[in-house]
């Protein structure tokens, strides 16, 4: 019966050839190592963020009245409120977390490399709207940090040229964070994860369409790849047990440690708390913001500093494959970057003071350089690794990749 | 015949025209469309209601500083002291200067929003003058940033003064 009953959807709807294509069939590196599975882990993150985040809007007012005693109501008398509230705050923080360990294993891989660069860029898009969505969620408990930092971000529009003034006063529908601001957050926090649902696809199709890179950072033969299901399917889920005892550790055991003591005081307009601090995931952005003496120069450095990813693909000037495991110069870089950036997260935690406005700014200095000295880091490095001479193997696909490469797809003539 | 009877060339450019002159008409649509959608998140009617706000200052003592609301923004007033009055004059602030008797109607009162230039946070009365913890912005008893990243002084609202020890914040 259930043969026949897909048989007939199968006449009617490529159930079975999608399946075989995409999953029982799809040709996966059989190197992959865990890192590969950060991806997945990000998927499973924003099921789980939507999933709670819909009983939670079953509970939650969106108005500035109600909206702070609707989150005591959830966690004091809504049945396993707190669970799902829990989740919901503890999931933000692992969605940003596995984002973040995604992007620097492509970093470290060179998986951004040719012909990776669209789903390196639909990557990108997709962490600006994880940040928009992040951002517009972190209002809604209608805390004083919540209301300080939506104050300090729509804020940041005020760069904007000519309108600066109108555009942020457009933004929030009043003349500070109000009722208005608090209900189109709410609106548009709902409608986001759906948008990158829509993006996660795009992400998907580029995926299959080039294919997963591996660690060895170069294509590999056909004979070396083995089927994602169940291969695969398998690994991931092993991942994903080891995820999830992880994430149980911080939902029940210490979900506080994510939250601001200062979001459990309602927002007060005329009160700026004295030392305001974003999520953690925004702390090396903001550090940046703050580094420029300048208003509108930080606020083009901290929107630089989330776009410089995206020029990766061009930056990096070296022909050798692979990824930094085979790259020396490029291995020390990437974990200096990693040095940088942590240094940029405490920077951005702590109260402002002279030494840590030096600190932050050589390290904003250091950050940029990283970016934009890479073209001539990389060229140099590739001059010094062929000089040593290169690998045998690395030698061979070096010489059959011309300076400028023709990109030929699959069953193209090369 | 009828192949013969239109010319294929003619047909071509009147068509092409007409999707043209289609296409701009049915893109101004959109964009009017659009207007509605925009428009409604600029601010309301009971949001532009609250423009005004009046404050009575007696009870102020010479030196003390009240917070009151207007357009749900801090508006900081302060009764200045003689020594206030004469520290403010002696200079013309720091980055973004300006002399002192620009910024005040009557010198003894100081009115400003207690908004920072910088980022938004409510700066908090310290010493003399201002500090904003967000960012380290400090601003002195006119209202002038004397150091930080705040590119400008406090702004001063548009105000009256009304029947003696009242004023109306907001333009009339």
């Amino acid at each position: 019966m259930p043969g026949r009953i897909i048989k007939w959807i199968d006449q009617r709807f490529p159930l079975t050839s999608f399946v075989e294509h995409e999953l029982t069939s799809y040709p996966t590196p059989r190197n992959l190592s865990y890192w590969w599975n950060f991806g997945f882990l990000a998927g499973f993150v924003l099921v789980l963020q939507i999933a709670t985040g819909i009983f939670l809007a079953m509970h939650y007012k969106a108005d500035t009245a109600l909206s702070f005693d609707s989150i005591q109501h959830i966690m004091r008398d809504v049945n396993y409120g707190w669970l799902l509230r829990y989740m919901h705050s503890t999931g933000a923080s692992a969605f940003f977390l596995v984002i973040f360990i995604h992007m620097a294993r492509t970093l470290y891989y060179g998986s951004f490399r040719t012909p990776r660069e669209l789903l390196w860029w639909t990557g990108q898009g997709l962490l600006l709207l994880l940040m928009a969505t992040a951002f517009m969620g972190y209002l809604l408990p209608w805390g004083q940090m919540s209301f300080w930092g939506a104050t300090v971000i729509t804020n940041l529009f005020r760069a904007t040229p000519f309108f600066g003034d109108q555009v942020v006063v457009w933004l929030r529908g009043d003349y500070t964070v109000g009722d208005a601001t608090l209900s189109r957050f709410f609106a548009l926090h709902y409608l986001f994860p759906f948008l990158i649902i829509g993006a996660v696809a795009v992400h998907m199709v580029a995926l299959h369409s080039v294919k997963s890179s591996n660690p060895s950072g170069i294509n590999l033969a056909d004979k070396d790849n083995i089927p994602f299901h169940p291969y695969f399917t398998a690994k991931d889920f092993y991942g994903l047990g080891v995820f999830l005892i992880v994430f149980s550790i911080f939902v029940f055991f210490m979900p506080d440690s994510l939250i601001e003591p200062a979001n459990n005081i309602p927002a007060n307009p005329m009160q700026t708390p004295n030392h305001i601090v974003p999520e953690w995931y925004f702390l090396p952005f903001y550090a940046i913001l703050r580094s420029v003496p300048n208003m509108v120069g930080g606020v083009v450095a901290m929107g630089l500093s989330v776009m410089m990813f995206s020029f990766m693909p061009f930056l990096d000037r070296s022909r050798i494959p692979g990824g930094a495991h085979f790259r020396p110069i490029y291995r020390v870089q990437f974990y200096l970057f990693l040095l940088d950036m942590l240094v940029l997260g405490y920077v951005g935690y702590i109260p402002p003071t002279n030494q840590t406005l030096l600190i932050g700014q050589v390290a904003t200095l250091c950050y940029f350089g990283s970016f934009f000295l890479h073209p001539f880091i990389s060229k140099a490095e590739e001059r010094w690794m062929r000089a040593r001479g290169l690998p045998p193997e690395l030698l061979a696909l070096f010489e059959k990749r011309p300076p400028r490469e023709k990109l030929t797809r699959e069953g193209e003539a090369a | 015949m009828k192949k013969e009877t239109l010319s294929v060339g003619d047909c071509g450019d009147r068509r092409n025209f007409l999707i043209k002159l289609t296409s701009v008409v049915g893109g101004a649509g959109v964009a009017a469309t659009c207007v509605p959608f925009v428009a409604s998140m600029n601010p309301s009617s009971d949001v532009l209601a609250k423009a005004e706000a009046e404050v009575d200052l007696s009870g102020i003592t010479p030196g003390a500083m009240r917070t009151v609301a207007w357009q749900g923004k801090p508006v900081f007033i302060l009764r200045r002291t003689p020594e206030q009055i004469k520290a403010a004059g002696a200079s013309d602030g720091g980055s973004d200067p300006e002399p002192d008797s620009k910024r005040v109607q009557n010198p003894e009162w100081l009115v400003v929003i207690g908004v920072c230039t910088h980022m938004g946070c409510v700066p908090n009365k310290e010493g003399p003058g201002w500090v904003c913890h967000c960012h380290g912005s400090q601003f002195d008893d006119s209202g002038r940033v004397t150091r930080g990243p705040a590119p400008k002084n406090l702004e001063v609202p548009p105000y009256r003064f009304v029947a003696g020890n009242k004023i109306v914040i907001g333009k009339a």
